[in-house]
C-alpha cells in the first residue's frame, strides 16, 4: 500500500500537488461544498407540515420569497445596514490607516495593536458591551439624564436600526483597518513626492496617486466588512430589536422556530446570490473608477 | 550665460544632531551639467531634495534664475526630479505618465499632444505609451522618468542616483546619452551620484561633498589633477599617499622630506607652510612607471611585486619598495604580472606628478 502510494507519488506532479492539497480539499469539500450543496437541494422541496417535508424538486420557494414582502424589504435592508456600516467604517479607519501609514514614524505596530486591542474580546462580549452603553439606564442614557440634558431616556438608542449599525461598525472595524493600512504602506513615498514635483497639490496627490494605489486594500475592506455583516444576526438579534431585525433573523426562524427549512435555504441562496452579485459590482467598478480617476 | 543661476546661500539641513548638509554656499551656472558627488551620507542627496523642495532647510537660502524659492514647495518650483527608484506610477501607463505633470500648465490639448510626442522621441520610445511600468526594462523606465521631468520643461531638471539601478553597459551608453541629451536641450542639470567615474565623465563642473561640506568645486580634470585635500585625492580615482614634511619655500615650489625616501622639491599648489609635519605626497598610480631597468627619472626605486590584478587595459602591481614598510600601488598597459622575473621591478616617479597635501 506505502510502496503504491509512493509510485503514484513520485509519478507525477499533479499527483504530488494534489496529495498535498487533499488534507484542504477534503475540509473544503466537507465543510463547504456539501452544506451548500444541501442548502440548494432543500432550497427545492416543499414543506408540507410541521414533520413532513414533499421532495419533488420546484422552483416555488423562490417564488414564494418574492412574493412576501416581509422577507424582500429585510433583504433590502440587510443590504443598507451592512452598506451604511462598510461606508462609515471605511469614512473612519481609512484616514487612520493613512495616519499610521505616512505620519507615524515609530512604533507603527504599537498603534495598529492598540486599535485592535478592543478585538481581542469576543465579538458577543462587544455587542453585550453596547447593549450596556445604549440602553435605557446604560452609560450614555445616565449621563445625559444625570447632567439633565434630558428627562427621559432615549428609547431610540436601542433597539434601532441605528444601534444596529453602531454595534456593527464597531465589531468590524478592526478588520478594515489592517488591508488599509497594508495598502496605504506599501506604497512607495516616492510616487507621492513624484506627483508634487510635477505639479499636483497635495489634495490632487491623493486622488490621482494616492487613492488609486490603496484601492486594493479598499477593495479588501469593503468585501471583508460588507459580506459578514450583511448576513450577521447576532447583533440585530441582541441589539436590533423588531426595528433592526435583518433577513439572517428570519432564515434562522425559517430554520426554527417557524420551521419552513425550504424557505429558509431559498432565502439563504437569495442572500448568497445577492451578495455575490454585489461583490461582483464592487470589484469591478472599483477598478473602473482607478482608471477614470486617472 | 548666467553665470549664478542657481545660488546656493549658507544652507544647513539638520536632522536632529545631524548636520546632513553643513553651510554650504555656491552656483550653478545656467545650463550647465553639474554632479554632486560624494559617498553615502555626505549630504549630496539632501542637498538635491532642498532644491526639489522635498525638504526645507534650517538655515540659508536657495534662489533659482533670481527669485527665492526657499519657501516654496515642490509644486511650485521650476525644477523637475528624475528619482532613483525612478517612481513610474504603477496604475496609469507610459503616456498617461508623462502627461501627468502637464494637466496644470494649463496647456491646449494639441500643445499637450505636440509635447509629449516631442518628449517620446527626444527619449526614443515612441511606440511605447500604452505600456505599463511594469511591463518596461530597467532602461525604458529610466528615460519613462526622463521624459515625465523634461515635457515639463522645467528651469533645471535634478537627477538622484538615475544610473544607479542599470547594468554596466547600459550605465556607459546612458551617460554619453544623457551627456548628449542635456547639451541638446540645453537645461541646467543637476546629477547626484557616488560614482566617481560618472561624475567625472558627464559633468562640465563637480562638487565633491563630504560630511555635509563641499570638499572641492572645480572642473573634472582640476578634481584629478589639483586635487584640494586628502579626501578628494583618495575620492577621485586611486592613489598612493606618501608621509612627509614641509622646508623651506622656493617660489611655487616647497621643498619636502619624503619619509624614507629622501628630500625633493616639488610644486606647492595649494600653498603649504613651511615646516609642516602634517602633510602627505599623492602619486596616482598610472603616473608612475614601472619598469626591468633603472629609469633616470627625479625618483627610482628598486621593489619587489607582492600582487598584480590583470585588467585587461592595464594591470595593476601592487610592489614592496625597498626600505618602505608601506604597499604602492602601480599601474601600467605595458607589463603584466608575466613580464617580471623574480618579482623584481623599479618603479620611477616624476617629481611633476607629486601633490602635496594638507592633513586635516
Amino acid at each position: 500500500m506505502f510502496q503504491a502510494w509512493r509510485n503514484l507519488y513520485s509519478k507525477s506532479d499533479n499527483a504530488k500537488a494534489y496529495s498535498l492539497l487533499s488534507p484542504a480539499l477534503f475540509l473544503i469539500i466537507l465543510v463547504m461544498l456539501i452544506p451548500m450543496a444541501l442548502m440548494l437541494s432543500f432550497s427545492s422541496f416543499t414543506q408540507v407540515s410541521m414533520m413532513e417535508i414533499d421532495f419533488t424538486p420546484t422552483f416555488q420557494r423562490y417564488i414564494d420569497f418574492f412574493e412576501k414582502s416581509l422577507l424582500v424589504s429585510l433583504l433590502i435592508k440587510s443590504v443598507k445596514i451592512s452598506f451604511i456600516v462598510t461606508l462609515i467604517t471605511l469614512l473612519t479607519a481609512y484616514p487612520v490607516c493613512y495616519y499610521i501609514a505616512f505620519y507615524v514614524k515609530k512604533n507603527k505596530m504599537l498603534w495598529l495593536v492598540l486599535l485592535t486591542l478592543p478585538f481581542w474580546t469576543s465579538y458577543l462580549l462587544r455587542v453585550f458591551s453596547w447593549k450596556i452603553i445604549l440602553g435605557t439606564k446604560g452609560v450614555f442614557n445616565s449621563t445625559l439624564l444625570g447632567a439633565g440634558i434630558i428627562s427621559e431616556p432615549l428609547t431610540f438608542l436601542m433597539y434601532s436600526e441605528e444601534a444596529v449599525i453602531i454595534t456593527l461598525t464597531h465589531a468590524w472595524a478592526a478588520f478594515a483597518l489592517l488591508p488599509l493600512y497594508v495598502s496605504l504602506e506599501k506604497i512607495d513615498f516616492s510616487y507621492i513626492e513624484a506627483a508634487r514635483d510635477l505639479g499636483l497639490s497635495k489634495f490632487e496627490v491623493f486622488w490621482k496617486v494616492t487613492f488609486p494605489l490603496s484601492l486594493p486594500g479598499v477593495i479588501g475592506a469593503i468585501l471583508i466588512i460588507f459580506i459578514p455583516t450583511v448576513g450577521d444576526y447576532v447583533t440585530p438579534a441582541l441589539i436590533g430589536g423588531t426595528e433592526g431585525r435583518m433577513l439572517s433573523n428570519m432564515i434562522q426562524a425559517y430554520f426554527g422556530k417557524i420551521n419552513n427549512i425550504p424557505l429558509g435555504a431559498a432565502s439563504a441562496t437569495i442572500m448568497l446570490t445577492t451578495v455575490i452579485l454585489i461583490t461582483a459590482i464592487v470589484s469591478y467598478t472599483t477598478k473602473r473608477l482607478t482608471q477614470r480617476l486617472s | 550665460m548666467n553665470e549664478n543661476f542657481i545660488q546656493i546661500n549658507g544652507i544647513s539641513k539638520h536632522f536632529g544632531n545631524v548636520k546632513a548638509v553643513d553651510d554650504v554656499s555656491f552656483s550653478i551656472k545656467e545650463g550647465e551639467f553639474f554632479s554632486l558627488l560624494g559617498p553615502s551620507g555626505c549630504g549630496k542627496t539632501t542637498l538635491l531634495r532642498l532644491l526639489a523642495g522635498f525638504e526645507y532647510p534650517t538655515n540659508g537660502n536657495l534662489l533659482i534664475d533670481g527669485s527665492d524659492i526657499t519657501a516654496l514647495p515642490p509644486d511650485k518650483r521650476p525644477t523637475n526630479m528624475v528619482f532613483q527608484n525612478y517612481a513610474i506610477f504603477p496604475h496609469i501607463n507610459v503616456e498617461q505618465n508623462i502627461k501627468f505633470g502637464l494637466r496644470k500648465l494649463g496647456l491646449t490639448d494639441d500643445e499637450i499632444k505636440k509635447r509629449v510626442d516631442d518628449v517620446l522621441a527626444l527619449v526614443k520610445l515612441e511606440g511605447y505609451e500604452e505600456r505599463f511600468s511594469g511591463q518596461l526594462s530597467g532602461g525604458q523606465r529610466q528615460r519613462v522618468a526622463l521624459a515625465r521631468a523634461l515635457v515639463r520643461q522645467p528651469k533645471v531638471l535634478l537627477l538622484d542616483e538615475p544610473l544607479g539601478a542599470l547594468d554596466k553597459k547600459l550605465r556607459d551608453e546612458m551617460q554619453l546619452e544623457l551627456r548628449t541629451l542635456q547639451k541638446e536641450i540645453g537645461i541646467t542639470f543637476v546629477f547626484v551620484t557616488h560614482d566617481q567615474q560618472e561624475a567625472i565623465s558627464m559633468s562640465d563642473r563637480v562638487a565633491v561633498m563630504s560630511e555635509g561640506k563641499i570638499q572641492q568645486l572645480s572642473a573634472p580634470n582640476e578634481l584629478y589633477k589639483n586635487p584640494e585635500n586628502i579626501f578628494v585625492s583618495d575620492f577621485i580615482g586611486e592613489t598612493n599617499f606618501l608621509k612627509a614634511s614641509t622646508k623651506s619655500k622656493d617660489g611655487d615650489h616647497i621643498n619636502v622630506a619624503i619619509e624614507d625616501l629622501g628630500d625633493f622639491k616639488v610644486k606647492n599648489n595649494l600653498n603649504i607652510p613651511e615646516n609642516s609635519s602634517d602633510v602627505v605626497c599623492s602619486v596616482r598610480p598610472e603616473s608612475m612607471m614601472i619598469s626591468r631597468d633603472k629609469s633616470d627619472w627625479d625618483i627610482c626605486l628598486e621593489a619587489k611585486i607582492n600582487q598584480t590584478s590583470y585588467l585587461g587595459e592595464m594591470t595593476r602591481f601592487y610592489v614592496e619598495v625597498s626600505g618602505i614598510n608601506k604597499v604602492i600601488t602601480v599601474s601600467s598597459q605595458h607589463f603584466d604580472n608575466q613580464s617580471f622575473e623574480n618579482n623584481t621591478c623599479f618603479i620611477s616617479i616624476s617629481l611633476e606628478d607629486i601633490s602635496l597635501l594638507q592633513k586635516k
